[in-house]
């Protein structure tokens, strides 16, 4: 194989490929301005495609708010730390809009953002709070909420998804609700997986199949629950075409990670960023950062090797542990890519509470990075990095995303501003 | 689970208290002499110092200098049990070996310290040691072979409890407590006990009452007003790595002391062993502080344990019978004791304290023998030439043993629930049926002691969710108790995860921890 060295240029290098990363690059893209997005797929095939903006408050994180607006405006008063805090709400609402409008484009619809959370399914039959929810998932919400009967089907050989554990958990706040199980066509026999089952389904003779199986097992019941299985690539149109076959109202439920709704979202970006001009580069970690005055070079390599990419501005949104953002090791956390100081607790003894689900949640959750005003990361000195290294998602200090059920709002809303203040210093 | 509380009574011949190793092979021993026996344990097998320990079958050497008797016990004991109850035991051989900066005369004398012993020590030069083991220190200055091995004590216990359960109807209670003891005319009428799961009183009548509490067993014998058992508690944390670090048992050569050993355990080792007196056994839990100790004295004999990825950490207590000069805890004896409490004027009554790992089986028929004794029965022991036979649903606590059956069994129905260890849907089936302590209301932790079930690197928080659908599919479960077990399981096994958080771990937390609290909203589950 012969060796090439690649270079590419942009206005705009968004380092990252979570959800923080992606809105990013579409915020960008509606500003039009010239991004290459890179960094290792991160955690987005870890969603369930449920968009949180602020489910519960500190400190106990304990009733899932209602009305996360007024949510915010409590957080503001009790946590202005807070990256949400630091966004005016016309803004966290026109940054979701951008955002689940874009999709809704792409080919997965959403819900739009409204006054009030849903309360929608899990998959241990537990409800939770979201602000915008896949076009598939809408309809178990209402049906939930007007306690209409409900057929849950789970499927014979799909692991860690039981219709009965659902049932079983919402009984008692909705009694209409039944559950069966059923063989997925053509895949009888042994363990079965929801990517394949997803993949399957995009085949009309599959969906046939299935459709006839769901009539038996929905008896008079006109509403069902499925798995997140309705197709890959065209889930809005998938769920349609059942839904013409059967006579049913049919709506997903997310599946244990890795599940369909993030890889739908992975593969969606992968196939239409290139499309609209951004520069993707998904797959590698970018192996080093050079940030200058006038502008900044990444390294990194794949197995063609070596790709330099210089921007004029970078966005670092790097996640945390799980995607490589932050590192823990046994004295300390640390920033990789820059070596940015990372607040947090005093000591390895302070990182967790005793109790896993203690209600104030974990102190580690809240270590990252400081920015200022407009959202440049801060170095030890407590002055911005650079004129034109910005950061956004859950990299930054002074949030739980887990707990607060807010990591959707966190990466889009602080994308959002973090592309306004590119532009403003691009200009 | 909602039921009311209720009475029952329960009569046997002997009630044993306490489900560690000792109290299992008092049971067997017990059964084979033809004695039927009830044991109980307010948790669960091997909930204390059985299973909070190195799974280190000793050699005897790590005592040759400071407890000769012990080391004596420990070579013959060894020996013993690799005949017995070779599936639950590993023939790993041990190595001691001495780096720089330790005590060169202390290293030199420690074949001749064997030799009083009968323990076969090989003195071995340093490149040898390094070809046995390419990830010790290239500071080593001296080393010997000796034949330490590994045991798996859960696999034992079980092994235990089913033989004894088979041979004459003896039984396990799992989550029984004493509460306390009815005494008249010098003799224990009955023990007051109590479900912890249901919380009904159960009485249990018996001839002879034996308590085998390990570190609880001061408690216990106050219960029934004997003053004559005086325990030290020493406290040891050990952490388990995420892979197999070595082939041997390593041991450091000079005065125990922290981060001296690391014991292989199938496809992981454990790395231990802090020394700290406690006097609260409530609250026993590894720290900070006595994980990053262990790591820094352990990587002077094998520096690759300062950057190994570690799953798990966890606390034992070690019981020491107390006496008059114990400057350091490690140095006390670990002999073991029998008492009689004819003292105490009791005529029902013993308790077996003290003792290791190693020597539980001399421990359960010199109990055994005087139960015997009390009870006129002449038949001698068994339990040094009789194997322990195999039981199927004992096997499932063997590191690496699940996939061969899986894979023999070669049935495509059969699926995985914990991908980490393997652990196959009718391995759970299997327990929750057939296990010792198998029972309706079976919880994740009793499965997971059972089985390999969440001992992996993602310590469950996959196969937790997994196993629980399982169960609710077979009905086992039909309300929110499930999602309790599932919840309460999380907590269990985070205790033992939470000192040591970093590297790769941390991010298998973070992931963790969005799928319990962030999707499933487990933090926030209101109590049954």
């Amino acid at each position: 194989m012969i060796e090439e060295a690649r270079h590419f240029t942009a206005e705009l290098a968004v380092i990252g490929s979570g959800l923080a990363g992606f809105a990013a690059s579409i915020f960008a893209l509606n500003r039009n301005i010239k991004t290459a997005q890179i960094g290792n797929t991160g955690a987005i095939a870890y969603t369930t495609g449920y968009l949180d903006l602020l489910g519960s408050l500190a400190p106990d994180y304990a009733a899932s708010i209602e009305d996360p607006w007024q949510g915010l405006e409590l957080l503001r008063s009790s946590y202005p730390e807070h990256p949400l805090c630091r966004i005016p709400q016309t803004d966290i609402h026109t940054a979701f809009e951008q955002f689940t409008g874009f999709l809704g484009e792409c080919g997965i619809s959403y819900s739009s953002p409204g006054k009030t959370n849903a309360r929608v399914l899990t998959p241990a039959g537990t409800l939770k709070p979201t602000l915008c929810m896949p076009a598939t998932m809408q309809i178990g919400t209402t049906a939930f909420s007007r306690q209409e009967p409900c057929v849950i089907i789970d499927f014979k050989g799909l692991k860690g998804f039981s219709s009965s554990q659902i049932a079983a958990n919402l009984k008692d706040q909705w009694p209409e609700l039944r559950n069966t199980t059923i063989e997925f066509p053509d895949m009888s026999l042994g363990e079965i997986y929801p990517e394949v089952m997803a993949r399957a389904l995009e085949v009309p003779e599959t969906r046939e199949k299935l459709a006839k199986i769901l009539v038996g097992a929905a008896g008079e019941t006109k509403i069902i629950g499925l798995p997140a299985i309705l197709g890959m690539h065209s889930p809005d149109l998938v769920r349609k075409e059942m839904e013409q076959l059967t006579g049913l109202e049919i709506f997903e439920i997310p599946t244990m990670p890795p599940s369909v709704p993030g890889i739908r979202l992975r593969e969606m970006f992968e196939q239409l960023f290139p499309q609209k001009g951004i520069t993707l580069i998904p797959q590698q970690k970018v192996d080093k950062l050079k940030i200058e005055q006038d502008g900044a070079r990444l390294f990194l390599s794949d197995s063609f090797g070596p790709i330099t990419v210089d921007a004029k501005s970078v966005i670092l949104a790097t996640g945390r542990f799980l995607s490589g953002g932050l590192e823990a090791s046994i004295d300390g956390i640390t920033e990789p890519l820059l070596n940015l100081p990372v607040t947090q607790p005093g000591s390895r003894e302070e990182w967790y509470r005793e109790k896993y689900t203690d209600r104030r949640g974990h102190e580690i959750n809240k270590a990252g990075i400081e920015v200022d005003a407009s959202f440049r990361p801060l170095d030890n000195n407590g002055a911005p990095y650079s004129n034109n290294l910005f950061a956004a998602g859950v990299i930054l200090a002074h949030q739980d995303w887990i707990r607060g059920r807010c990591g959707a709002g966190v990466a889009i809303a602080t994308a959002y501003k973090a592309v306004e203040e590119v532009e403003k210093y691009l200009s | 689970m909602t039921e009311k509380p209720t009475e029952q009574t329960i009569e046997t011949e002997v009630l044993i208290i306490g489900g560690g190793v000792t109290g299992a092979g008092i049971m067997r021993d017990l059964s084979l002499r033809g004695i039927q026996t009830l044991l109980i344990d307010k948790k669960d097998l091997c909930a204390g110092a059985s299973g909070g320990n190195h799974g280190l079958l000793h050699s005897g050497s790590r005592y040759v200098f400071s407890d000769l008797h012990s080391a004596i016990e420990c070579r013959r004991e060894s020996t013993i049990l690799k005949h017995i109850a070779p599936q639950c035991i590993e023939e790993t051989g041990g190595l001691f070996v001495a780096v720089a900066g330790d005590d060169p005369e202390f290293a030199e004398n420690f074949g001749s310290k064997c030799e009083p012993a009968g323990i076969e020590c090989t003195p071995i030069s340093t490149s040898k040691a390094r070809e046995l083991e390419p990830l010790l220190s290239d500071r080593l200055f001296k080393a010997y072979r000796v034949p330490d091995a590994t045991v798996d004590p859960f696999h034992l216990a079980l092994l235990n409890v089913a033989h004894a359960e088979m041979v004459n109807g003896s039984s396990f209670r799992p989550h029984t407590e004493i509460l306390s003891f009815i005494c008249k005319n010098g003799k224990i009428e009955a023990a007051i006990c109590r479900d912890n799961r249901t919380q009904s009183t159960i009485t249990v009548r018996a001839g002879q009452y034996v308590n085998a509490g390990g570190a609880w067993a001061m408690d216990i014998a106050h219960m029934a007003n004997c003053k004559d058992v005086n325990l030290l508690y020493s406290k040891g944390t050990l952490l388990v790595s995420h892979d197999r670090l070595t082939t041997h048992v390593v041991n450091r050569l000079r005065p125990p002391g922290d981060g001296d050993i690391l014991v292989p355990g199938g496809t992981v080792s454990v790395l231990g062993t802090t020394s700290l007196r406690v006097d609260d056994l409530t609250t026993v839990k590894p720290t900070v502080a006595e994980i990053d100790i262990n790591v820094r004295e352990g990587t002077a004999m094998i520096p690759a344990l300062a950057t190994a990825r570690y799953i798990r950490a966890f606390s034992g207590v070690r019981p020491l019978l107390q006496s008059a000069d114990n400057a350091d805890d490690r140095e006390v004896t670990r002999g073991f004791a029998l008492l009689d409490h004819s003292s105490q004027n009791l005529s029902n009554f013993c308790t077996i304290t003290g003792g290791k790992l190693t020597t539980y089986r001399l421990m359960a028929e010199k109990t055994s023998d005087l139960i015997a004794e009390r009870m006129h029965n002449s038949k001698p022991c068994q339990t040094h030439t009789t194997s322990l036979p195999d039981e199927e649903s004992c096997r499932w606590t063997e590191p690496g043993a699940s996939p061969k059956y899986w894979y023999r069994a070669n049935d495509p129905e059969d699926m995985i629930l914990c991908e980490c260890e393997m652990v196959p849907q009718s391995a759970i089936d299997e327990i929750i049926t057939d296990a010792p302590g198998a029972e309706d209301e079976m919880n994740l932790e009793a499965i997971a002691l059972r089985s390999r079930a969440g001992k992996g690197p993602c310590q469950g928080s996959f196969c937790g969710i997994r196993i629980t659908s399982h169960l609710y599919d077979r009905g086992h479960y039909h309300d929110k108790t499930g999602l309790i077990h599932m919840r309460d399981f999380f907590n269990e096994r985070f205790k033992g995860m939470r000192t040591i958080i970093w590297g790769q771990q941390a991010a298998q937390m973070e992931l963790a921890e969005a799928l319990h609290c962030g999707l499933l909203g487990l933090n926030n589950l209101e109590d049954d």
